[in-house]
């Protein structure tokens, strides 16, 4: 679309937009001056405490909350799960005590007392045969293109079977899940969420306490991590603010620890047997997969391999596990790390079984990709391989060096869609000049005030600091939940046309006194002016002073007019890891990735998803797992001892480079904060199988996984 | 956690009389860094802590020419940063820098790092001490990769959990207790035991005693290194560890002590590590030997078997560091 006045600005032309910015609540986040919900302490406050099942699958017999509720100091009590009702995993909130004090809230839960049912439980599903005899199987449709089976048996085709699989992990969310709740009138309630979507909350609790959704809202200023499990107002909100009515008292609501991460949500596992086929010189012919996985007591989402390659003959058939072991809930990329790992690892293999370096059969094979990413794909490939000095550390599989330290390079490459969600800024001047954008919007820790800013910084002429930014509360316009990378494309959208429009009521509004037409004016280094005559100009001030006593205000929706983004990314990522042979440790020592998404806003803010990405694939790849004990069917790691993530001294060098210029930056702009999280669990598997000669089938890579595979057939 | 009653005594004297004389009354608090964790966990349920922060003579490192005194109270930071212990006490440094984080190095104290609770899962879920539930050990059926190899003939099946004590057992070094009947020195290998019962404790401090000093010998003329294997180089407990203190006679080792981490209820000697290599010079291969028989007599449970060939590196990597030169 020619000429379309909200277009983003020609690159020669953008002072802002592409820079490397500091995030601009960085030393409010930095110095603790930042509010988390979980900071939020209001007057006469009241601290809600669950009580949590101990059993893995019950059904309950009992309740007795009287003891709890004649404690002084408790001042209201709620069963969440009464009577006849199943628990499906252990840890669930069964019912909820709010007092005085947390110490007081956490005796009277103890002393709820609640009788169960004991029910069979599955905890572990990693093994199919028992999970069938169990009864917990339930089969997805198959998905079959192609005549895989004929694929297979032409004489030329090799092929590479194996078993392949990824655990279930939590989301360890550093801030808990929870709110806090306040009653401001009969009808009327507010509440400090710990959410993704600030503007969709009110409705839920409207609709749960049968109240006007204008009657809520929801304040969320900062968020300590959500990564898709904090969409919800759950089962604790409810409880929270029902107690907060019987109470006449804010509740304040959120989970412990152990809580955290045995009842807020599970990553699905997948495992699989893999089949996979090409000819002698790479091309990827035919694919079968029998895959099986549990995202908890209901079945969760198929899992879709072969992954980013659209082998031309393939089947895939997918089993859901039903167990006992927490509530599935999206995790960041939702699904495509399972099928990154499940799909280029096999890949590797066949590599290795053809000779061929895996980069080289990613490269050949590129044009698989759907939507025609081919080049895109080949273009990032080349760029990982040069960050990762692939040519130089890349070896055929086993390391020959001597010792007993093997170092290893490992390849994956990865998609995402990323279009921005729906959603509207308002952007309002006032006479003194000064400059506000509101969105009922969210920060998850991603850039996204800061990406605000600078749009709106960039389309009016000012500095970033000029704008004042007001997100986290659903009293401002509303913009759509932050999951699937949806946000910075949905913000930067609706800002950019809320922005051009206030500047061009502004340019209305001088244009007689500078005796320039209005759409002759344009906005630059604090000043307004006649384009190419810097002689007709006011400052920043002077021109809003011209407003006299009226505000300049636009609302900018997206979608709207004017294409300022798109969907569906690519991206390549390139681990280097040493492996003790020994102990079986792995060490990274480097990460790299080359990652596309669209116009980037922020280079800094765009850079750094992607090194979070990397340390969280690092932790899930290296260390986490929900550990399960089939006796007791409990989680045994609820805690950070043991549910381990990876510190500094443990991620390595990272490396970054985001794809940008001509081919890129005209897409305009895409989400990016699936994508770089995809690829690590499959680059470093690979990275490890490269080192050590032989594949270790399962994440985590933990030591004793290692030795096993060394002892089964390594180099070592 | 339970209500407790919180005593914060001034005098060594004070605080033994208001400890009581059986277990599950009262509990010792040094740096509480692990006692109130506990104690959230309702694993240790006191109806006393007693405090010793306010004993300020149980704090402080005093070195003559034939040993090092350390007061229990001194913190894991104070360690590290004393020139005495760094100049004649390497492997100590080395040993307390394995302690990666800079919270417990801060608030933990050295005493309180070698009475730490066992980290076993079943333990800290409630489990008790044994891991009891139906009247059995949750351990050999359960998730038992982190439980111990050796000494594991039950009912006990946790691992030590100090990080120190194999290197001060190994250094010969000793703890003073003290009781309402005086004051008792002891080895601090003799300072833990694998408790048969229920209701036994896993060191042989009584109920009612504090350990007040930590006294190692001077390390004349000896080679020690500590190593640890552990999959995080943050925060994190080794998988296995090693303490190794050799006395030379000019190539050859004239006395050796090898002490393991994390392989057993109690840090664990091993005396046929320790006469693989006297009288030997220290090679790959004698090392390799003497990891070798560090853990000929593992019984590896169900899911630990990786243990064994982790304690067999960690023994041999801590001989040739040692022998290298040491810490």
């Amino acid at each position: 679309m020619a000429n379309c006045k909200y277009e983003w600005p020609a690159a020669g032309d953008r002072r802002l937009i592409g820079k490397s910015i500091s995030r601009i609540d960085g030393p409010a986040k930095s110095s603790g001056r930042a509010k988390y919900s979980l900071d939020i302490n209001l007057p006469g406050m009241l601290f809600a405490k669950s009580v949590n099942c101990p059993y893995a699958h019950v059904r309950i017999k009992s309740i007795d909350t009287s003891a709890a509720e004649k404690m002084p100091g408790v001042k209201a009590v709620r069963v969440i799960m009464g009577v006849g009702k199943e628990v499906q995993w252990a840890g669930d909130q069964v019912a909820a005590v709010s007092a005085v004090s947390e110490e007081i809230a956490e005796d009277a839960a103890r002393a709820v007392k609640v009788e169960y049912e004991q029910l069979p439980f599955l905890v572990n599903e990693a093994d199919f045969d028992k999970d069938k005899t169990a009864g917990r199987t339930r089969q997805a449709a198959e998905l079959k293109v192609g005549d895989p089976d004929k694929a297979f048996s032409d004489p030329d085709v090799v092929t590479h079977e194996g078993h392949y699989g990824i655990p279930v992990i939590t989301h360890c969310c550093l801030e808990p899940h929870g709110h806090v709740t306040e009653w401001m009138g009969p009808q009327s309630l507010r509440t400090f969420s710990s959410t993704q979507g600030v503007s969709a909350m009110p409705a839920q609790f409207a609709e749960a306490l049968n109240i006007p959704a204008n009657n809520v809202q929801t304040i969320c200023r900062y968020i300590g991590g959500g990564f898709g499990s904090k969409f919800q107002m759950d089962a604790w909100g409810l409880a929270s603010a029902q107690m907060a009515k019987d109470a006449g008292k804010p509740v304040k609501y959120l989970l412990e620890r152990a809580e955290e991460l045995e009842t807020a949500g599970c990553r699905p596992s997948g495992f699989a047997r893999v089949k996979v086929g090409a000819k002698k010189d790479g091309t990827l012919v035919a694919w079968e997969s029998d895959c099986w996985g549990t995202g908890g007591p209901t079945p969760s989402g198929v899992l879709p391999i072969p992954y980013v390659l659209d082998i031309p003959n393939r089947i895939r058939r997918h089993t859901f596990i039903l167990a006992n072991i927490g509530p599935a809930r999206a995790w960041r990329a939702p699904n495509h790390p399972q099928a990154a790992l499940l799909t280029m690892t096999p890949i590797d293999d066949l590599a290795a079984k053809l000779n061929m370096d895996p980069l080289q059969l990613l490269m050949k094979n590129a044009d698989l990709a759907s939507e025609g990413r081919g080049k895109v794909y080949r273009e990032e490939l080349q760029k990982v391989a040069e960050m990762s000095e692939w040519s130089k550390y890349w070896h055929p599989r086993g390391d020959k060096t001597p010792g007993h330290i093997k170092r290893g390079l490992g390849v994956s490459i990865h998609t995402w869609g990323g279009r921005g969600h729906a959603g509207n800024c308002l952007v309002t001047i006032q006479p003194d000049g000064s400059v506000t954008a509101e969105l009922g919007s969210q920060d998850l820790g991603t850039g996204t005030r800061t990406v605000i800013a600078i749009v709106a910084a960039e389309t009016l002429g000012l500095p970033v600091e000029a704008i004042r930014v007001k997100i986290g509360d659903s009293h401002y316009p509303f913009d759509g939940p932050s999951g699937g990378s949806t946000t910075v494309g949905g913000v930067s959208a609706s800002t950019r046309r809320a922005a051009v429009d206030a500047r061009d009521q502004l340019f209305a509004a001088v244009a007689p006194g500078l005796g320039v037409p209005a759409d002759q004016l344009e906005a630059v280094d604090g000043k307004i002016q006649a384009k190419g005559d810097a002689s007709k100009s006011l400052t920043w001030k002077q021109a809003c002073r011209k407003l006299g006593v009226k505000t300049v205000q636009a609302h900018g929706k997206n979608p709207g007019q004017c294409m300022l983004g798109s969907s569906g990314v690519g991206g390549a990522m390139v681990a280097d890891v040493s492996v003790d042979t020994e102990t079986g440790l792995v060490k990274i020592n480097r990460m790299a990735v080359a990652q596309d998404c669209g116009l980037i806003i922020d280079m800094k803010t765009a850079e750094s998803q992607c090194y979070g990405a990397m340390i969280m694939g690092i932790c899930y790849s290296l260390f986490e797992e929900k550990i399960m004990d089939n006796i007791t069917g409990r989680m045994l790691n609820p805690n950070m001892e043991f549910y381990k993530l990876a510190g500094i001294g443990d991620i390595g060098e990272l490396k970054v480079h985001m794809m940008t210029g001509p081919g890129y930056d005209e897409r305009g702009v895409i989400g990016l904060g699936e994508p770089p999280v995809i690829s690590p669990g499959a680059a470093i598997s690979n990275a490890v199988a490269n080192a050590i000669g032989v594949r270790v089938p399962t994440l985590p890579v933990t030591p004793e996984k290692v030795l096993a595979a060394l002892a089964k057939g390594g180099m070592a | 956690m339970e209500r407790f009653e919180y005593a914060n005594p001034t005098s060594r004297k004070e605080a033994i009389s208001l400890l009581a004389a059986e277990w599950g009354q009262t509990e010792v608090l040094a740096g509480g860094t692990d006692l109130v964790s506990c104690m959230k966990d309702f694993a240790c349920t006191p109806k006393r802590v007693v405090s010793l922060k306010r004993i300020s003579d149980l704090r402080g490192i005093r070195s003559s020419g034939k040993e090092l005194r350390i007061g229990s109270m001194t913190t894991i930071r104070e360690l590290l940063e004393d020139q005495h212990v760094k100049q004649g006490y390497p492997a100590l440094i080395q040993s307390a820098e394995y302690i990666r984080s800079e919270q417990l190095r801060n608030m933990g104290t050295i005493g309180g790092e070698l009475l730490q609770r066992p980290r076993c899962w079943y333990f800290r879920l409630g489990y008790g001490l044994l891991a009891q539930y139906n009247g059995k050990s949750l351990v050999p059926d359960g998730d038992n990769r982190y439980h111990a190899i050796l000494g594991n003939s039950g009912p006990a099946y946790f691992v030590s959990p100090s990080m120190m004590a194999p290197i001060l057992i190994a250094m010969g070094a000793q703890v003073r207790l003290e009781g309402p009947g005086g004051a008792r020195e002891i080895t601090v290998e003799k300072l833990y035991r694998t408790p048969a019962q229920p209701d036994e404790r896993e060191h042989t401090l009584h109920p009612n005693e504090i350990l007040t000093e930590i006294i190692v010998p001077r390390q004349e003329g000896a080679r020690s290194a500590v190593y640890e294997v552990r999959q995080k180089e943050a925060l994190d407990w080794p998988l296995t560890a090693a303490a190794v203190v050799l006395k030379m006679n000019g190539d050859t080792v004239s006395h050796a002590r090898v002490v393991l981490g994390h392989v057993a209820p109690v840090p664990w000697p091993s005396p046929e590590a320790e006469q693989t290599l006297e009288g030997k010079t220290v090679s790959e291969d004698v090392a390799e030997a003497a990891g070798k028989a560090a853990v000929s007599k593992a019984t590896p449970l169900s899911m630990n078997g990786y243990k064994v060939q982790l304690a067999r590196v960690a023994v041999k990597r801590a001989i040739m560091q040692a022998a290298q030169g040491g810490a």
